[in-house]
């Protein structure tokens, strides 16, 4: 699958995602005092996922790359924005025209435990996309669950077995088979691999992959862990603070990354080689991720970032290319980091007391 | 229960080949599976001791109550009949414990053992429906309560709110003067008053169940939210349910004879362990009189509450991985 600038432009848009927000309003203790606070979960994101690409999303714990996933799939309704499928509206799709779109688009979740009911049996988990969408009936249902437990890679004779007898990889395995029931057009993949040992992370992603290639599935692929994001992804977005700091394709985003944010996440990533491990410097970023309730001004990042400049206090930098990088390849960064610069030296111009903002850095949550 | 116990391995090994419909030779492997949940719980409850001896106990109890004719046969005496003759001393005292009233009389002529048999039918009734209505009530409520949220979660919550703040014994007492005390008053008033704490309890579980994972897969497929409450949400709360349930019948059981007692229950002549209690009031030498139906009564929630403890250390999720 080649991303270049052409293909951006003429590429089949399977998914939109234009300016969405999504606010979990923060209950109030007291009955009387209404609480206007919301945790800004995702703040003004736009994406477009083209058929047949995986899209990986990177970005630590709690940047809203499940809470996108979620608004995606219609399971949070989002609090502004608007999310396309096909190049149709589906952000406030009823649930019967909702149904329609699900065939086309499924979810696999990140806990192979918690993602399967206990009290319900493999065969009939596998098979209830076909019985909420009317489809086979008895032996033929059966036929085709078991279908795809062989295609998943599960022995079909453990049909009538619950969930708590296979182990983490079969139950992923399982969730697989439950996402590809209905031939879905895309899958979004809530890290899917997180909770799995090392070597059973390869097999799943194989799996994926050879899925992939088999029924021309496109792949949201959300995942903390980057190197297995630059393994499958044709695209990678990596968002901090319920905003998208960079995005573009993978190539370009790891050999250039121009966020600082990324620079950080990238020098993070363990080398397997240790002379080479030695030398690097890694990025040690300051500080912890401020409260999403009262995100930081500007760029979210400036509290922590060591390019920090006062721009960066006042002004939000927009997701465009910068430097002589391709329009693919965007970044909102006010000064974006240089081919062969080196961010571990540098040190923020602007004082500890102005990178605390108002609000706060620590939210009330 | 011990590491492969052979009669269990057997069990098991039939349940799965029973419920293993697939084509081809059962394999090795294939006959180790079908150990459902509900499985494991019965077979740590078979293996409870107190719990099994409890469940003898609750049986012949039930076995009492639908065969109290036979009481009357074999005594001769008819539940309401009064043998002034016979069942009472010359100056009108109860008679104690003998070859013809072997539990003694009451206070009008009354043989004690066959009401006792005859009372336990209003008992187990009363215990078996005000406890199925409860239930009822309280899941429906506390599903939709847990499930919907907000809006519906807050009426509701009122409401429940409300109904624990009624005092239970003046509604009921008023209830039954108003419309006639009977059977029915005492299953309504006794439902009326349970279900706000079964509801509580499924409530505060679909709260925790409806942000599994799962539920959020069933409703990414596309699954509306009846079948998510009732094929996702419900079989997960069954068990602490069915917990509550065994434990519930004790509960209606005594208030029913509470109400009895208090003349706001099943009226006379009908035989009720309450009401006999209470006509025993007066008549403290008699102590027949009041230990017998005290005892039944003492015996019969014992039972319940007891295999209640023991199907709620069978369902227990801490013991949920026990394979062997």
């Amino acid at each position: 699958m080649s991303v270049n600038g052409d293909a951006a432009s003429s590429g089949d848009v399977l998914l939109r995602v234009d300016n969405v927000f999504k606010h979990f309003p923060v209950q109030s203790t007291s009955l009387f005092r209404r609480s206007t606070d919301a945790v800004h979960a995702v703040d003004g994101v736009s994406l477009e996922v083209r058929r047949g690409e995986t899209l990986g999303l990177v970005g630590e714990t709690g940047c809203g790359k499940s809470t996108l996933a979620r608004c995606i799939m219609r399971l949070y309704d989002v609090t502004a924005g608007r999310i396309e499928f096909e190049g149709r509206d589906i952000t406030h799709l009823r649930s019967g025209a909702m149904r329609e779109v699900r065939r086309d688009m499924q979810m696999i979740f990140q806990d192979p435990y918690g993602s399967l009911n206990p009290r319900r049996r493999v065969g009939s988990i596998i098979g209830d996309p076909f019985s909420i969408h009317g489809l086979g009936e008895g032996h033929d249902r059966k036929r085709r669950v078991q279908e795809l437990m062989e295609l998943v890679g599960l022995n079909p004779e453990h049909y009538n077995r619950f969930p708590a007898e296979f182990s983490g990889g079969q139950r992923q395995r399982i969730g697989v088979a439950r996402a590809l029931a209905l031939r879905p057009k895309l899958i979004v993949c809530d890290e899917p691999v997180s909770a799995l040992d090392v070597s059973i992370q390869a097999q799943i992603i194989n799996l994926l992959d050879d899925l992939q290639d088999e029924f021309n599935l496109t792949y949201i692929f959300i995942a903390h862990d980057l190197s297995v994001v630059q393994h499958v992804s044709d695209r990678v977005a990596v968002m901090y603070l319920g905003k998208v700091a960079e995005l573009g394709p993978v190539d370009g985003v790891y050999a250039r990354p121009r966020h600082p944010y990324t620079n950080a996440l990238l020098s993070a990533v363990p080398v397997p080689d240790p002379n080479r491990s030695r030398e690097r410097e890694r990025i040690i970023l300051v500080g912890d991720v401020p409260s999403p309730v009262a995100p930081p001004s500007g760029c979210r990042f400036h509290p922590r970032c060591p390019k920090a400049k006062q721009r960066c206090v006042t002004e939000i930098p927009e997701l465009v290319p910068r430097l002589d990088d391709p329009p693919v390849h965007v970044a909102a960064c006010h000064f974006p980091v240089a081919d062969g610069e080196n961010i571990a030296d540098s040190r923020p111009e602007i004082s500890a007391e102005e990178r605390v903002v108002e609000g706060g850095l620590v939210g009330n949550v | 229960m011990s590491v492969g116990d052979p009669e269990i391995v057997v069990s098991a090994a039939s349940a799965g080949a029973g419920s293993v419909d697939a084509p081809g030779p059962e394999t090795a492997a294939a006959k180790i599976q079908g150990r459902s949940p509900w499985r494991l719980a019965y077979e740590r409850l078979r293996s409870d001791r107190a719990a099994i001896l409890c469940a003898v106990v609750i049986v012949l109890i039930v076995l009492m109550a639908i065969f109290a004719p036979v009481f009357q046969w074999i005594t001769g005496h008819p539940p309401n009949h009064q043998y002034f003759d016979t069942g009472l001393s010359l100056d009108g005292q109860p008679r104690g414990p003998n070859s013809t009233f072997w539990l003694g009389t009451d206070d009008v002529g009354r043989d004690v053992l066959v009401r006792i048999a005859y009372g336990a039918r209003v008992s187990l009734i009363v215990g078996v429906v005000a406890t199925f209505l409860t239930v009822t009530i309280g899941t429906i409520v506390g599903l939709a309560a847990g499930y919907f949220g907000k809006m519906v979660d807050t009426v509701l919550a009122r409401i429940i709110d409300v109904m624990l703040s009624i005092p239970f014994l003046l509604f009921a007492i008023s209830l039954a003067s108003i419309f006639r005390a009977g059977l029915k008053v005492v299953i309504f008033v006794l439902a009326i008053f349970s279900w706000s704490s079964v509801a509580r309890i499924v409530r505060g579980q679909v709260l925790s169940i409806r942000e599994r994972e799962y539920v959020e897969a069933a409703r990414a497929i596309g699954a509306g939210s009846w079948r998510i409450m009732i094929i996702d949400i419900l079989p997960n709360v069954i068990a602490p349910i069915i917990v509550y349930t065994t434990l519930l019948i004790p509960v209606s059981i005594v208030g029913e004879a509470t109400l009895s007692f208090l003349g706001v229950g099943v009226q006379p002549p009908t035989a009720d362990w309450g009401q006999m209690i209470s006509d025993a009031q007066g008549n403290y030498h008699a102590w027949w009189f009041l230990v017998f139906p005290s005892l039944a009564l003492l015996v019969t929630t014992l039972a319940f509450n007891i295999f209640g403890d023991g199907v709620r250390d069978a369902f227990d999720p801490r013991s949920d991985r026990m394979f062997n």
